[in-house]
């Protein structure tokens, strides 16, 4: 007779072969016995948070800033219930995820009983795959393949819901033949039949005279190979780049080449040339809404090459010409040796077939789309961000945000020049997402320093964590970009809803440096522009969770910006702007 | 319709009738994951038949005939294509290569003549009485969705008081069977 052990001790057998250090979790009922069994597994740390969607964020900004899966451990019911928006959030935005959950003993599956509800129903829409065991001799080979179904392919959250008699119950630990590594996000093989696609993206790439490279988050989700590769290939092609708000990092932000974000707050120069470009080339991105603007009139007049792991990707809101599925950095590797063997005096060709369209984007550059006016008198949002990067730069930086205005600006202000340094909640927009995926961040990176870019909104959905970070000691900053209003909200109401603002102001605020104390950490008031600089540099000083209110404007938009119903020509760059107005139809939107 | 924040789609695309087979593993939630998939991205089912094929190999085969757009069907397949528990996915062209077949279960109560009367209206199709009292019987047919749609509208006024429908099922003619490309 085999060894038979419990099904506790299954589960923390797959995790230790899977190189799991960390799991971020809250117990309860259901997973009782999980915890029990902790204790006899001294490699694998356990992170507690105060609320489960804490943990789930956590787990994310681990897996985005290490390219490993986050692992999360919850109880059944609320437990569960409160872990959906983490897997939603990383669902949208392709963050490898390993969620467990306790579930009611298998007798009790149906009955309504305590802390009871349908687990695998619930997220079976926010995961790539879900499983409910029932045998426990099936659950080594589940969770081995649960790693499997997250780390590869277009990465993603997955949950395994184990009821607790399952966790008791003694089984065999079943090796799976192969072990996938986690360090291999992305396996699908680039097969012959897009061979023949590269040789066609070569011909595209010679032929045209105003490319542009739009990517995304999948170029950091392919590693930092695919980052390396995709700065080789700007190198020998001289093509301007821009990049979706995951993108940012792959390529240098502060980098004559790069134009900046695109999208509905990109630079008047990246929207353009996506607009007036006779070549696209999308790599690892998704033509999302926030990026295309008008769909019927986004970039008209260019042949369109996607090059992304996932086929339904492909032509799913934008039609392209050609389509490369594969990992970026296969792809990449193919499109670079085969523009060398071809044309191995392309560098110097294409400096001269693109030389006027970079003349038009400098052009485009002069107006100077980021810029602001600043005071003397009170903090411009933007220029606070614009002082954390010049005080943070020559450190390996980590930035994690909420949702809003702050982040917005976070992406147009602070430059990234590595991946896997910038944490966002950008498919879903989750409020609440920054604080903890910091500690996530912090827990990987215990020697960096981590900030989370949050406005006082955002960050009070997910305040209880400051007492994880004090907890563990982990020296995360919270930056928040306090306005009191809800200040995405209160752009649009009063770019769209003629200036009532419905409930986007908060009346009653904490006192954020009292709140930090009471929390046991420390807290920083800037509240003029003179003593943000001493200010910034007093909390980069302490070696302890700090919260930084930052008093700022209240009233300051967020520019340059795409009004709905509007192509990416049609800008607004600020609120003298009235050439671009909003049209009656343009309201409806979101 | 109103997709996503900007796109005021102006133009109009020919919405298609295809029939969708798909092998899945036969587990629990297998169903409901592609099912579930169909009604979150707001994708029609015209009808859905579902049963176990391969017990060996653990497979059912699921066929949805639904429509859409060209752009719709192929998200779909795509999108099919990404669940775990699923093998393959055809798109089962409606043409003379395609056989296509719904089973219909009619039962009908009245009097003599009417009775005698839906009989004689079924000659036309492939049926075959598994029931039979003096005052109703059951009879089966099968035949095209559109043959079946035209009997239960015949038969209405004759007395059809239930009607089951198995949804239509597919299968290509000739020896060649559908391989995933």
């Amino acid at each position: 007779m085999a060894n038979l052990i419990s099904g506790a001790e299954i589960l923390f057998k797959v995790l230790e072969e899977q190189g799991v250090k960390h799991i971020f979790g809250y117990p309860g009922g259901a997973v009782l016995p999980i915890y029990d069994e902790l204790k006899n597994h001294k490699s694998i740390k356990h992170i507690l948070v105060r609320h489960e969607q804490g943990a789930g964020h956590a787990a994310e900004g681990y897996a985005r800033s290490t390219g490993k899966p986050g692992v999360m451990l919850v109880t059944s019911g609320p437990g569960a219930t409160n872990a959906v928006t983490a897997l939603t959030d990383a669902y949208m935005d392709s963050v490898p995820l390993i969620c467990i959950t306790g579930q009611v003993p298998t007798h009790l599956i149906g009955t309504d009983a305590f802390q009871e509800c349908d687990t695998t129903g619930i997220t079976r829409p926010c995961t790539k795959h879900n499983w409910l065991v029932k045998d426990v001799n099936k659950l080594s080979l589940i969770l081995h393949k649960a790693f499997e179904v997250a780390t590869t392919g277009r990465p993603g959250p997955v949950l395994i819901d184990i009821p607790k008699d399952i966790q008791f119950k003694k089984g065999k630990y079943i090796k799976p033949k192969e072990l996938k590594k986690n360090n291999k996000p992305n396996n699908i093989k680039l097969n012959g039949q897009d061979n023949t696609n590269i040789e066609k993206a070569v011909e595209l790439i010679k032929k045209s005279s105003k490319p542009i490279l739009y990517t995304g988050g999948g170029v950091i989700n392919s590693g930092p190979k695919a980052t390396e590769l995709l700065r080789q290939l700007v190198a020998l092609t001289g093509f301007p780049i821009t990049s979706t708000l995951q993108g940012l990092g792959a390529f240098p932000g502060n980098d004559n080449k790069f134009l900046g974000m695109l999208g509905m707050h990109g630079t008047y120069e990246a929207n353009n040339a996506m607009h007036d470009c006779d070549l696209m080339i999308n790599i690892g991105a998704r033509f999302d809404d926030r990026i295309t603007g008008k769909i019927d009139e986004f970039s008209p007049k260019s042949k369109k090459i996607h090059i992304d792991i996932d086929p339904s990707s492909i032509n799913k809101n934008v039609n392209v010409d050609l389509a490369i599925i594969g990992d970026v950095k296969l792809v990449l590797e193919k499109i670079i040796s085969s523009i060398i063997e071809k044309y191995p005096n392309f560098s110097e060709s294409s400096k001269q077939e693109i030389y006027s369209w970079w003349k038009t984007i400098e052009n485009w550059r002069k107006k100077k789309s980021l810029g602001f006016l600043n005071s003397n008198d009170v903090i411009k949002p933007q220029y606070a961000i614009q002082r954390l990067y010049e005080l943070t730069k020559a450190q390996d930086t980590y930035i994690t945000t909420e949702v809003g205005q702050h982040q917005m600006w976070a992406a147009q202000h602070y430059k990234f020049d590595k991946p896997n340094r910038w944490m966002t909640s950008g498919g879903l927009g989750t409020m609440g997402y920054g604080l903890p995926a910091a500690i996530g961040v912090q827990i990987a990176h215990p020697d960096k320093l981590v900030i989370d870019i949050a406005g006082e909104a955002s960050v009070l959905m997910t305040m209880q964590e400051m007492s994880t970070a004090v907890q563990y000691k982990l020296p995360i900053k919270i930056f928040i970009l306090n306005n009191q209003y809800m200040g995405m909200v209160r752009q649009w109401q009063e770019l769209l809803h003629e200036k009532n603002y419905s409930e986007s102001y908060t009346a009653a605020l904490p006192d954020f440096v009292k709140l930090a104390e009471a929390y046991g950490c420390v807290g920083i008031r800037a509240n003029k522009p003179e003593e943000l600089d001493k200010k910034i540099g007093e909390m980069l000083s302490i070696n302890r969770p700090v919260i930084f209110d930052c008093v700022v404007d209240k009233i300051e938009n967020c520019y340059p910006m795409i009004p709905s119903g509007k192509a990416h020509n049609q800008m607004l760059l600020g609120d003298q702007d009235e050439e671009n107005k909003i049209s009656e139809e343009g309201k409806v939107l979101v | 319709m109103i997709k996503s924040a900007y796109s005021f789609s102006t133009k109009k695309e020919k919405i298609e009738n295809h029939i969708i087979v798909v092998w899945v593993d036969n587990e629990s939630g297998a169903l409901a994951r592609v099912i579930g998939l169909f009604s979150g991205r707001g994708y029609n089912i015209d009808s859905l038949a579902v049963a176990e094929v391969d017990k060996k190999k653990n497979i059912s085969r699921i066929t949805i005939s639904t429509s859409g757009t060209l752009h719709v069907l192929q998200q779909i397949k795509l999108q099919l294509g990404k669940l775990v528990p699923v093998h393959k996915v055809a798109d089962f062209p409606k043409n003379k290569k395609t056989l296509l077949r719904e089973l219909a279960l009619l039962k009908v109560v009245s009097s003599k003549v009417k009775l005698e009367k839906a009989k004689k209206l079924c000659k036309k199709y492939n049926y075959s009485i598994l029931d039979k009292t003096e005052k109703s019987f059951v009879l089966e047919v099968s035949a095209l969705k559109k043959d079946i749609d035209e009997l239960v509208k015949k038969l209405q006024p004759l007395g059809l008081v239930s009607t089951s429908r198995t949804g239509v099922v597919a299968m290509t003619k000739g020896p060649e069977i559908y391989k995933q490309s």
